[in-house]
């Protein structure tokens, strides 16, 4: 490997360790708020434990992200000094504005965290919410930059100098709108489902335990809730990379000839060289279907870019299949689990359906790794799309391989105690031995 | 001298580094004292600043964000610079600031004895290591070593910061936050009196040690910041030695004679004199010599817009600073 691939490799491994304890902290202030708000109303004290043991599992996984991130803020200069050269004037608002949205988050969780007995329950929860709200606007304004990234807008390009900048045109981009909502949405359903299998795994030996009982009805109904909306929005934000990136949905979709009545194709083996998608599953005209609402519309394939502009098409596609996937499984369990909650007016506590939920647990998560991988590699060899390519941007710094091995090892080591630490957690809580 | 948004931008940047050396870096001290727990109140020692710190050190945190989100929106170019530049004192500083917050939390979270005192010892370590590399890589912005010539930063990625001077601000670094550290937690409202005494002897030495340190900084920068040395030989500059010679001899003093909460804002405007006195030295150069705020700003537009944010987004954060602050450290924090 070259150090532009440690470069590379390095930024996605921050990234991809930053964004799971980030999608937790979009997520996970919500289901605090929601038990401390019934604790409040109904006086049951399962609520407030649950609230309490949420938030203590939150104090640790909100340190490592916050950790994480600042990495991630100067890795930006680190590795991509020349992007950041460019970009930082056009893109540095919603940078600017993520700052205050931090400043939110960690100053009402430290009144959240230690502020039990020093404030009003009201007064307390509406902390947490301020917590949450923080978190959502901070995801928010991160990805607008990342949108900019994939469609950028807000500037013009004279004689090779960028000039006319307009750095609210470049936040609202074409593609703020699709990737906040579904980066939004997968943060709720990650963390519901997550949350949800770990309460489900615990009452897989307990039937009876009140506490995972609550527990699991609440992370049900934030995953369940807003899973059909991501596979809804997920329909959406595909018909706008067709729009705004061709190459990167032919890439999704592992299509290499420009067809009319394109079929979907799922799975299979892209192959460059021979330009074909062997042993897919192809569902005929279904692309074409799902991209334009007409079977019959012309989907274009990778041949109409040259080949120095292809992104990695296997990665990609496969990153995309795993994707969806996960969404259909993450919206059968949510269909099955309003099925049963109508039919029982209960939670929902079927051996089979505890099960799948344990199985679903990771899967969001998984879901979210697969989605940026689509979104970041889709762009290569972009930078920025169309405009700057990823190797004019990168450090002229030699041996990358050193920083990006210290920081794997770090984010490892890190990553199992904090598995460790959290596991304990789980065991300690009430019922669950 | 006429004010531009550049202008202001870059002053804004200046007061957030400040209030993140009087806030962050105090947490940094507190974690070196916490190592450095001597004595039969030892472990109440190490309470005292476990519970200072647990519900701000992320807020605090977040002033580092803001220097350096204002400087890559605001001044991109010398961003690119400095990252370049100083890759390496950067990356420790990151590793430095991964260890620090993850091993204070893990301290906190683990219940068992003898891996609770190996984060705490990790913990202690980072808080030592952190601010040395800090003042490293901010004083190798002023020794000029670091050449940025037709888009290109020439010097390499050994320049600047290996320098004596450089590494002398690393030291200065260190002590100066376990000096702050110290004053702050005389005045921790829910400390015993001993406690606060046991303080009170260190913020003593600390401040001690600070003098020979910045007088070597000072002699240093001569050969090693020869920019900022003939900036403090402008007209103004022997009174604003003079005045934080003042507020710190006054620290001290107050130290001596018990007077804690006056110390502690002594030691406050000695500390915010220090580092805008250092600024006003290097105005207008970010990187000395090539890098100046106004050769690597942005448009004005974004500028402006910038202090638009600014604005909004202090009517909303020093209200929320000030709640936090009332609730952890006011007096009726009980
Ligand atoms: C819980 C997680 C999750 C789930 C279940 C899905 N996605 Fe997703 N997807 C993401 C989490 C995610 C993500 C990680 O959040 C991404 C990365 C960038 C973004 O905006 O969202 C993403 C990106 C992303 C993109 C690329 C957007 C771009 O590059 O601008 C498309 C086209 C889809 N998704 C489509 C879908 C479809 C059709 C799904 C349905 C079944 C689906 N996603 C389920
Ligand atoms: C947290 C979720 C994200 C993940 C998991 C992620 C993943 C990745 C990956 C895997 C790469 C390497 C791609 C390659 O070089 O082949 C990458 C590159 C990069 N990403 Fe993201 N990304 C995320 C969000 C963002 C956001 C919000 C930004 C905002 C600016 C961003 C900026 C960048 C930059 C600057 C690069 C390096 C240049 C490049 O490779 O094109 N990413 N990301
Ligand atoms: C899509 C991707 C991203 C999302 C959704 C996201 C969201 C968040 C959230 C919710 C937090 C606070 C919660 C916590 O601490 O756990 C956080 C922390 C942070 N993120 Fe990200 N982030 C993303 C990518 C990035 C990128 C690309 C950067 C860098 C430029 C970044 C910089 C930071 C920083 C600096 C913090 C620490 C704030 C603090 O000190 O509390 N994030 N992020």
């Amino acid at each position: 490997m070259d150090d532009f691939l440690f470069a590379r490799s390095q930024m996605g491994m921050s990234l991809g360790f930053h964004i799971i304890f980030a999608a937790i902290g979009i997520g996970l202030p919500v289901l605090m708020a929601i038990a401390e708000a019934a604790w409040i109303r109904t006086g049951n004290p399962v609520y407030l434990d649950l609230a309490k043991r949420w938030a203590r599992g939150a104090s640790i996984l909100f340190a490592v992200g916050a950790v994480s991130g600042t990495v991630l803020s100067f890795e930006l200069g680190l590795l991509w000094p020349g992007f950041m050269a460019k970009a930082g004037a056009i893109i540095g608002m919603p940078f600017s504005l993520e700052g205050f949205a931090f400043f939110m988050e960690a100053i009402f969780l430290g009144v959240y965290f230690h502020g039990w007995d020093r404030l009003s329950p009201w007064w307390h929860w509406t902390s947490g919410v301020m917590v949450a709200l923080g978190g959502v606007l901070s995801g928010v304004f991160v990805v607008t930059a990342n949108a900019w990234m994939n469609a950028p807008a807000g500037f013009k390009i004279v004689d090779g100098k960028i000039t006319d900048i307009d750095p609210v045109a470049a936040m609202l981009n074409p593609a703020s709108a699709h990737e906040v909502i579904h980066m939004t949405l997968a943060a709720f359903v990650a963390t519901g489902f997550a949350v949800a299998a770990v309460h489900a795994f615990f009452l897989l030996r307990d039937r009876q335990s009140e506490f995972h009982r609550r527990a699991l009805g609440m992370a049900l109904a934030v995953g369940c809730g807003c899973a059909p909306f991501q596979v809804w929005s997920g329909d959406y934000s595909a018909r706008a990379v067709a729009s705004l990136q061709p190459a990167k949905l032919a890439a999704m979709e592992g299509l290499y000839h420009s067809m009319k009545g394109a079929p979907l194709m799922i799975g299979g083996v892209p192959n460059d060289k021979t330009r074909t998608n062997a042993y897919a599953i192809q569902i005929p005209r279904a692309l074409s279907l799902l991209v334009a609402r007409d079977p019959g519309a012309w989907v274009a394939g990778l041949e109409e870019f040259p080949r120095a502009d292809w992104p990695n098409v296997k990665l990609v596609h496969w990153s995309f299949d795993f994707m969806v996937a996960c969404g259909f499984y993450l919206l059968a369990c949510s269909i099955a689990a309003a099925w049963l909650w109508w039919r029982k007016r209960g939670l929902p506590d079927a051996r089979w359906f505890l099960r799948s939920i344990v199985l679903a647990g990771p899967l969001g998560f998984l879901a979210i790794e697969a989605g940026w991988m689509v979104t970041e590699l889709g762009r290569q060899p972009w930078i920025i799309y169309g405009v700057m390519r990823t190797k004019e941007a990168v450090t002229p710094m030699p041996g990358i391989a050193v920083p990006f091995i210290s920081f794997t090892v770090l984010y490892l080591f890190l990553s199992v105690i904090v598995v460790v630490l959290l596991r304990r957690q789980f065991l300690e809580a009430p019922d669950s031995k | 001298m006429e004010i531009t948004p550049a202008l202001l931008v870059a002053s804004c940047m200046v007061v957030a580094l400040i209030i993140y050396a009087l806030m962050g870096g105090a947490d940094f001290g507190g974690g070196m004292w916490h190592l450095l727990g001597t004595g039969p109140r030892a472990k109440e020692q190490q309470k005292a600043i476990s519970r200072a710190l647990a519900p701000i050190w992320e807020a605090n945190h977040v002033w580092l964000i803001l220097v350096i989100v204002l400087l890559f929106t605001g001044f991109p170019n010398a961003f690119a610079v400095m990252m370049t530049a100083l890759h390496i004192p950067v990356t420790l500083i990151l590793i430095g600031i991964v260890l620090r917050g993850s091993a204070f939390v893990f301290r906190k979270y683990d219940r068992s004895e003898a891996p609770r005192r190996r984060w705490g010892v990790l913990f202690s370590l980072s808080c030592f290591f952190t601010p040395f590399m800090e003042g490293v890589t901010v004083g190798a912005l002023a020794t000029g070593d670091i050449r940025f010539v037709d888009g290109q930063v020439t010097t390499g990625f050994f320049a600047g910061w290996l320098s004596p001077f450089a590494l002398t601000c690393g030291v200065f670094a260190v002590v100066l936050f376990a000096f702050l550290a110290a004053t702050y937690l005389t005045v921790d409202p829910e400390s015993e009196p001993e406690l606060r005494d046991d303080f009170r002897r260190r913020a003593l030495a600390a401040g001690l040690c600070l003098v020979p340190v910045a007088i070597a900084a000072f002699a240093l920068s001569r050969n090693g910041a020869p920019e900022v040395f003939a900036g403090l030989t402008r007209w103004w500059a022997p009174f604003l030695l003079g005045a934080t010679a003042v507020f710190g001899a006054a620290a001290l003093f107050l130290l001596w004679t018990r007077r804690f909460a006056l110390a502690r804002m002594a030691a406050i405007g000695q500390v915010t004199l220090i580092l805008g006195g250092w600024s006003l030295a290097q105005f207008p150069k970010l990187v000395t010599p090539d890098v100046t705020f106004a050769n690597s700003a942005a448009p004005a537009i974004t500028l402006r817009l910038l202090l638009i944010a600014l604005a909004l987004g202090g009517l909303f954060l020093f209200p929320s600073l000030f709640f936090l602050y009332r609730l952890f450290k006011g007096r009726d924090a009980h």
